[in-house]
């Protein structure tokens, strides 16, 4: 085998393109947190969110990365831009940070990464004896629609009640003061 | 052993969302970056049970069916949140949650 078909071999385009999925995700959501221009932070979310999807579809499941581009993207996405839409503009001078509260909110969540890596690592996975190979999206309808279908129907009434409230909530005053 | 087909890869990744999510929630003072944040903070859990799903789970079907019912409760409390916002900032005229301090006694 020579160098040149070892580089281009199905492991090592999938190891690359892994990286780059991955750094999609974290240079994504480090926009997302940290630039000052909220619709900036949007776009972070956005790409944090593809390269989440991308992520799911290394773990073997296209349907849940296509739900993923879908829903965060493609909604919850748009709806925060109406949202920064609808409210403050984005011209006026915005108060300067306040740095104690930075440095406290970064060792918070330093705490809490080293804490939850060091229990990673400390921990032993230990895999299910027997493991089902069937990976198709048929089970996961068959799943949804017996198994889990109270669950189902609670999340659908869930989304009604959200969307009922969301026009309740958002609606009110267009002509009171 | 290949970078993505270790469990433990896809749980540092997604403790690192978490991470940024969680010092996006304490330190931001934007209603709206508040939002993104926790969205961030709920793709982590996502990522988590989709890896548990893949390499540990007796039936794949399983962590597939929950990753899709955060994404519904997801979008459930973004609508909320989103219109909540709107109405704060309708009524305050701000979407700071330093000067959003009504029920202060």
């Amino acid at each position: 085998m020579n160098p040149l078909s070892s580089f281009f071999s199905p492991q090592a385009v999938a190891s690359v393109a892994f990286v780059m999925v991955v750094g999609l995700t974290i240079v994504g959501a480090l926009i997302a947190v940290a630039a000052r221009n909220i619709f900036h932070n949007v776009l972070g979310l956005a790409a944090s969110l593809l390269g989440v999807s991308g992520l799911f579809l290394y773990l073997n499941s296209p349907f849940v990365a296509l739900m993923e581009i879908l829903i965060y993207v493609g909604a919850i996405c748009i709806a925060i831009c109406f949202a920064i839409m609808l409210s403050e503009p984005l011209h006026l001078p915005r108060p300067p940070r306040n740095k104690t509260k930075l440095l406290g909110a970064m060792v918070g969540a330093g705490a809490a990464f080293v804490f939850m890596a060091l229990l990673v690592k400390k921990t032993k996975w230990i895999p299910a004896v027997e493991r089902s190979k069937d990976w198709s999206i048929t089970t996961i309808g068959h799943y949804l629609l017996t198994n889990y279908a109270l669950i189902f129907e609670l999340v659908s009434l869930l989304l009604l009640v959200a969307m009922l409230g969301a026009i309740v909530t958002a609606r009110g005053g267009r002509g009171k003061p | 052993m290949l970078l993505f087909n270790q469990l433990q890869t896809y749980l540092y990744l997604a403790l690192v969302l978490f991470a940024i999510g969680l010092y996006g929630v304490l330190a931001r003072r934007n209603l709206i970056a508040v939002l993104i944040s926790i969205e961030l903070i709920l793709n982590a859990a996502s990522i988590n049970f989709m890896a548990f799903n893949r390499f540990l789970a007796p039936h794949p079907a399983v962590g597939q069916v929950i990753t899709l019912f955060i994404m519904a409760v997801a979008a459930a409390e973004a609508a909320i949140a989103l219109s909540i916002i709107v109405a704060v900032y309708r009524k305050l005229k701000t979407v700071n949650i330093e000067e959003a301090t009504e029920l202060r006694g």
